[in-house]
């Protein structure tokens, strides 16, 4: 069952209890007892699965205020694995990103069984483009604009890189846009579901985007790679695609990991396998239409190219001659992102 | 009668081989109670220790072997960090023994697989202590703990120096000059335990201390911390360390005389029988009727009994009662008073907790979790 398919007053309690749901490889139970999270958490997570109460969890999160005076004067919100508490206190309206970032931060100290990387991951085709990047890069803007343009979303913040598959793993959770990304996707995906902003976070306004119910119903499924993409926002910049080499692609990756030093060697090997089996590109841009135009084209499923192999060939070929591929110019105006 | 006797955690630390025939159920509150007491890595050594490793299930299997990977990543750079500690004392020409997690991993004891390691600990002679702190210096390690209360703090009345940090690796390195205060009620002598100490490989100088004096040791660390969050995984320590060495043949004689040679006769009482009745520590009766002999009178054994039942038991909530916070405090409070004499500690709590009050630790989640 779906949790959105649960009556909202019993999803509530349930919420207040520890509501089991599959993210991903991972059963998580999260409890709550704050209104404003329960709302949040019914919206981002509506398409996944809710599980039966008994059998194995991964990680049991509470969310909760703390239990003096700060439940009342300035309130505030605490996030709890298992009665450990990782994190000071935030304001209460910070709670659903605070659980975001909790979760985030339960996998990739903990679910070491994967080479984690601090990237975006969607995939076309059976293929998936990995878009490792720092804060501000615009990945998140992209991601969104990806996940409802025809792409798979298989996770906005963390790649589960299987190290004996070779597989990207999904964890389809939402996707965290930041300041002005958060009005640019409302008009740039109608049909995309984002939450209430939370104004003054360390970041700036944080609102989330939910995950396209296809991405949810299909995040047992792991994909192979295909690209590597470093994206960067430049302001006024046309859509740029560029080659990226693959040893230098592959320290990328090695930036981006969060668990190397944890499997060292085999983990070099994996992120090696990873890079050796995508075309690598950096991509700079600034109008997301003109972005979705090239990766299309990345895709092979440009309406104006032949076949898929070809024109992916054709932008490879492409890239290879001149070093640097030209967006076609945008199709709409607007849609500066981030 | 405490709720934690049923705790899973406890059941498969006692019986590893149970981890083979446990339900979904079983296994989400083991994992649970063993996430919060730090034994994750060393459930997944002794599922392979018991041959079951292959029949666990999935998903929590997953979690074990990660913590394990996890841990093994640990010891390789803790190995490394021995190799360079000697490589900055070696010269010194003085006994340098590893203590605690770094000898249990040299020697390839069976509590250092799985084993989470936060700092490497070494025991020097008093009398080469500041030879000892200047080559480490000369080598890249820094002093902390700079304001002058925590200087004099360390340097006159603990038996060690503030937490050295390297200044590259950021590694942490205690640098002991005995097993406990300076101020302390008990005062095992540091150079017994030196001159016993025993070779770790071709070096001569570097050293782990003799069987029975690692298990003294590894009791008094966690029958006398000021912090008992990871009782249970000591614990458990000093479980896997005594299974181990039950074998040898005299060892539990020896254990009996060194206790008294050093002092220890209490601590060893308590030891092998907190360590029987929580994770079923097989100790031949003759040893326990001997220890027996110095347990404290009828009624402060009972209450002490109660208390480290409590306090060294899983501290995860599906685990403890209403006392469990009574015991930790009770216990936490007597090793400070067997520390320290009751004007130097009453002093010592006024610091402290005025620093509790005044200063903040902890991250905030925004800047521990991945950037967003």
């Amino acid at each position: 069952m779906e949790l959105h398919q649960l009556d909202p007053a019993i999803a509530r309690q349930r919420l207040a209890a520890g509501l089991r749901l599959r993210s991903g490889p991972f059963v998580v139970a999260l409890r709550s007892d704050i209104p404003a999270l329960s709302q949040q958490v019914l919206q981002q997570y509506a398409h996944h699965t809710v599980v039966d109460d008994d059998g194995f969890c991964d990680f049991h999160v509470h969310v909760t205020p703390p239990a003096n005076l700060r439940r009342w004067w300035r309130p505030q919100a605490r996030f709890l694995l298992d009665g450990d508490e990782p994190f000071t206190p935030l304001p209460l309206h910070h709670a659903f990103p605070m659980l975001e970032w909790g979760l985030n931060w339960c996998i990739s100290t903990q679910a070491h069984q994967y080479v984690i990387l601090h990237a975006a991951v969607l995939e076309r085709g059976g293929r998936t483009v990995v878009m490792p990047a720092p804060s501000g890069s615009g990945k998140s803007t992209l991601c969104a604009a990806l996940a409802h343009r025809g792409w798979r979303l298989l996770s906005d913040e963390l790649a589960l890189l299987g190290l004996n598959d070779g597989l990207l793993w999904p964890l389809t959770r939402p996707i965290s846009l930041k300041n002005r990304s958060i009005g640019l996707i409302r008009d740039f995906a109608p049909d995309a579901l984002i939450g209430t902003p939370v104004p003054d976070t360390i970041k700036g306004a944080v609102a989330h985007c939910a995950p396209p119910a296809a991405a949810v119903r299909a995040a047992q499924t792991p994909a192979r790679p295909g690209w590597v993409v470093l994206p960067r926002y430049t302001p006024d910049a046309p859509a740029l695609l560029s080659p990226l080499p693959k040893a230098q692609a592959v320290m990328e990756l090695i930036d981006a990991c969060f668990n190397y030093s944890i499997h060292r060697h085999q983990g070099f090997a994996a992120l090696g396998r990873l890079v050796d089996s995508s075309d690598c590109h950096r991509f700079e841009y600034s109008q997301l239409d003109e972005a979705m135009a090239i990766f299309d084209r990345l895709a092979g499923t440009d309406a104006d190219a032949d076949a898929g192999a070809d024109a992916e060939v054709a932008v490879e070929a492409e890239a290879e001659a001149n070093e640097k591929t030209r967006a076609p110019p945008a199709r709409a105006a607007g849609n500066a992102a981030p | 009668m405490t709720r934690h006797r049923t705790a899973p955690l406890l059941a498969v630390l006692r019986e590893p081989g149970l981890m083979a025939r446990l339900s979904l159920t079983q296994w989400d509150l083991l994992v649970r109670q063993a996430r919060t007491a730090g034994l994750l890595g060393r459930l997944h050594a002794l599922a392979l220790g018991a041959g079951v490793a292959a029949q666990l299930p999935a998903a929590p299997a997953a979690h074990l072997a990660a913590a394990h990977r996890m841990a093994a990543a640990q010891a390789d750079e803790a190995r490394r960090e021995v190799a360079l500690v000697w490589q900055a004392l070696h010269g010194l020409a003085v006994p340098v023994v590893l203590l605690k997690g770094a000898a249990y991993l040299m020697t390839g004891l069976p509590p250092a697989d799985g084993r989470s390691f936060t700092d490497i600990d070494i025991l020097v002679p008093k009398t080469a202590l500041v030879e000892a702190e200047s080559a480490l210096l000369f080598h890249g390690w820094l002093t902390t703990h700079h304001n002058a209360y925590d200087q004099r703090y360390y340097r006159e009345w603990m038996h060690e120096l503030p937490p050295m940090l390297h200044r590259q690796r950021g590694t942490v390195l205690d640098l002991h000059h005995g097993i406990l205060p300076e101020t302390s009620r008990l005062r095992p002598s540091a150079e017994k335990l030196i001159a016993a100490a025993r070779p770790l490989g071709s070096e001569p100088l570097l050293q782990v201390l003799a069987p029975a004096d690692m298990v003294l040791h590894s009791m008094v660390h966690l029958l006398h911390n000021e912090e008992m969050g990871r009782g249970l995984r000591d614990l458990s320590d000093l479980d896997l360390l005594l299974r181990h060495f039950a074998g040898t043949p005299g060892f539990w004689d020896q254990l009996v005389a060194r206790a008294a040679e050093l002092g220890l006769e209490r601590v060893l009482y308590y030891g092998l029988n907190e360590g029987q009745a929580l994770l079923h520590t097989p100790v031949p009766p003759g040893t326990l009727q001997a220890v027996a002999l110095h347990a404290p009178p009828p009624p402060l054994r009972r209450l002490m009994h109660e208390l480290w039942q409590h306090a060294l038991g899983p501290q995860h909530a599906s685990a403890t009662d209403a006392f469990t916070p009574l015991a930790l405090g009770a216990v936490v409070l007597r090793a400070h008073w067997l520390r320290m004499p009751a004007g130097l500690l009453f002093r010592h709590m006024l610091v402290k907790g005025w620093r509790r009050l005044t200063e903040k630790g902890q991250q905030s989640p925004e800047a521990a979790a991945p950037q967003v």
